[in-house]
């Protein structure tokens, strides 16, 4: 079998947390008797398993510290990871960092472009840190900033561009040494709809070309229409991995209809459950979730029976089978 | 792609060193301003003031021209490798484009370090006939030991770059105007820089406690170098000193750096 592109195994990270780095003595966070202990570290990722394909387009799906850029950064050499291991076109990651960065192309969550140098150099510069002689790394350079539409800004310093154009000036740098997989965390944040599809066909530009592609995203239709596999974080556990399509079809059936009660749901949810037509119902403190074959039909029945139980209904929201929905079953929670 | 040969650590290097040397010509002047200005503004009060009004023999030249050029020499190698430093790592995370470049992290600091020598050597080089310039003749100067002045001024900024290292991989931004305060004017004004080592016999607990401070012993060198006649501690202590400071800022400051680079 080929070499997969990226591989981890039971990958673990540990972060301390601020007042409780090393070397501090414990009896400085000692708890009041009683007192539950404060947490001294934060577990970023529980063990990740992960296998990722030549060529795949790949998608780490979940909310905000799911362990998504912790991922990223352990698999980018940014980040030391506490166990486990992680491995990038076969390269232990932890072993030999220096042939794992010549491989890879990095956007980072947050554009953190060289402020000193012009949009063009920004290019030209990194693409010399590679090795990629001068000529050469100016016809790139400018080849990039043409598909990225940022030519115009060539000359600019970067202060001059807008938040959009340095995250596309930001993937541009990524590419300029012609990586062969390319990891961008949450690549498509702080873009308008328009700047996010044309992010969306260049990534499948750059796919189409044979590239192995790493994202992470907490956008749902953006993993949904632009990954081949999808694997859902949350609290640093993998919760499921498949296709989009597979994923969806784990989806549980009919449609998500949610209740915001004025009070507690448990009551409303266990009458809900005996009414003809809905599938499954459960309560999440306020929160009555039902599934439903015929959502129109069932929404009236759901509205009685938190009535019936005493409690107002202050917001009705229905889903159908999506990731979303399946994100929610699996957590109790929305992604967004 | 990656059809290429894998690129040598050195050409990395001297990639990262082109960047640092692009944009640093664009800020000279604001450079030399910053790091040259004080020294030559003492220059002009304790070296062409104060003689002329009497109140400083003629003589103190000899000491002070050489203490001035240390002076100058730490506080450029120290600026240029810590100011961005502290900037990079507190909150613009722009050096992270180098950390990604195909060479151990560590190379990556030592590079830093690297052009902080180069920074100090463009400072010395224009303080020295400057500063030589507003005081006149100072009795005792000379250039016959060429060697010995661009070895102690190579050891000196180097020992200054690492400090650097070590501070600005050490130091949150919002104490940037501390390490001026608590470490970098003391070590100034204990620093030997305007009045030379032997004077401090007459406080034998302070001859002891500055040689701790690397600019004595980057002060005593140039003294023995340019103005050699002066009092003045052997050359000989000088660079197994200075050598072994460097060790020690680079290890510890590499040490942070990468503890910085790699969360």
């Amino acid at each position: 079998m080929a070499t997969p592109a990226v591989r981890t195994e039971g990958l673990r990270k540990v972060y301390p947390l601020p007042g409780h780095r090393r070397g501090r003595s414990a009896a400085a966070g000692q708890p009041a008797a009683g007192a539950q202990p404060a947490p001294r570290e934060v577990v970023a990722l529980h063990g990740l398993d992960l296998e990722i394909g030549k060529g795949e387009l790949f998608g780490l799906l979940g909310p905000n510290g799911a362990g998504k850029t912790t991922a990223i950064g352990i698999l980018t050499t940014r980040v030391r990871a506490t166990a486990g291991t992680a491995a990038v076109a076969g390269t232990e990651v932890g072993r030999d960092p220096v042939a794992v960065k010549r491989r890879i192309g990095v956007v980072p969550q947050r554009p953190n472009p060289d402020h000193a140098l012009t949009t063009l150099e920004n290019l030209v510069f990194h693409a010399a840190y590679f090795g990629v002689p001068r000529a050469e790394a100016l016809g790139r350079a400018r080849r990039l900033l043409d598909q990225l539409e940022l030519s115009a800004k060539a000359e600019a310093k970067v202060d001059q561009l807008s938040g959009g154009q340095q995250q596309r000036l930001m993937i541009a740098r990524a590419l300029v040494h012609d990586p062969e997989i390319l990891f961008l965390d949450e690549p498509t944040v702080g873009l308008d709809p328009q700047a996010r599809l044309a992010l969306w066909d260049v990534l499948r530009r750059l796919h189409a070309e044979g590239r192995t592609i790493l994202l992470t995203t907490h956008y749902m239709e953006e993993a949904d229409r632009l990954c081949e596999r999808l694997a859902i974080l949350d609290h640093g556990r993998l919760l499921a991995l498949d296709t989009p399509a597979g994923l969806k079809a784990r989806a549980p059936g009919g449609t998500l209809i949610e209740l915001v009660l004025d009070g507690d749901a448990q009551a409303a949810a266990a009458t809900a459950r005996a009414l003809p037509g809905v599938l499954s119902a459960q309560a999440e403190r306020a929160t009555l979730r039902a599934y439903a074959e015929r959502a129109g039909e069932a929404i009236g029945p759901l509205v009685r029976a938190a009535e019936g139980n005493g409690r107002a209904v202050r917001d009705v929201h229905l889903s159908p089978p999506s990731l979303e929905t399946l994100f929610v079953s699996l957590t109790g929670r929305r992604l967004e | 792609m990656n059809g290429e040969a894998p690129v040598t650590a050195a050409r990395v290097f001297g990639a990262l060193l082109r960047r640092d040397a692009h944009v640093s010509a664009r800020e000279l002047p604001f450079f030399l301003v910053r790091t040259c200005l004080q020294p030559l503004l003492f220059v002009v009060v304790f070296g062409y003031l104060l003689p002329r009004m009497g109140f400083v023999a003629r003589g103190y030249g000899a000491a002070l021209l050489p203490g001035i050029l240390a002076v100058s020499l730490a506080l450029s190698s120290v600026q240029a490798v810590a100011l961005p430093m502290v900037a990079d790592f507190g909150f613009t995370r722009e050096i992270d484009d180098r950390l990604l470049a195909p060479v151990p992290v560590r190379m990556v600091a030592l590079e830093k370090v690297v052009f902080g020598v180069l920074q100090g050597l463009v400072a010395a080089a224009v303080v020295l006939p400057v500063a030589r310039l507003i005081m006149g003749p100072v009795p005792g100067l000379t250039l016959a030991h060429a060697g010995a002045l661009l070895g102690v001024t190579l050891l000196g900024a180097a020992t200054f770059s690492a400090l650097g290292l070590l501070l600005g991989t050490g130091i949150a931004p919002q104490q940037i105007g501390l390490m001026f305060s608590v470490i970098v004017a003391p070590m100034i004004f204990f620093g030997c820089a305007y009045y030379p080592w032997q004077g401090l016999s007459s406080v034998p607990v302070m001859k002891w406690a500055v040689l701790v401070n690397p600019l004595v012993y980057v002060a005593e060198g140039l003294r023995a170098a340019l103005t050699p006649g002066s009092p003045r501690m052997p050359l000989s202590a000088v660079p197994v000193a200075l050598a072994a400071l460097t060790a020690g800022f680079w290890e510890w400051g590499a040490r942070t750096f990468e503890r910085r680079a790699i969360g």
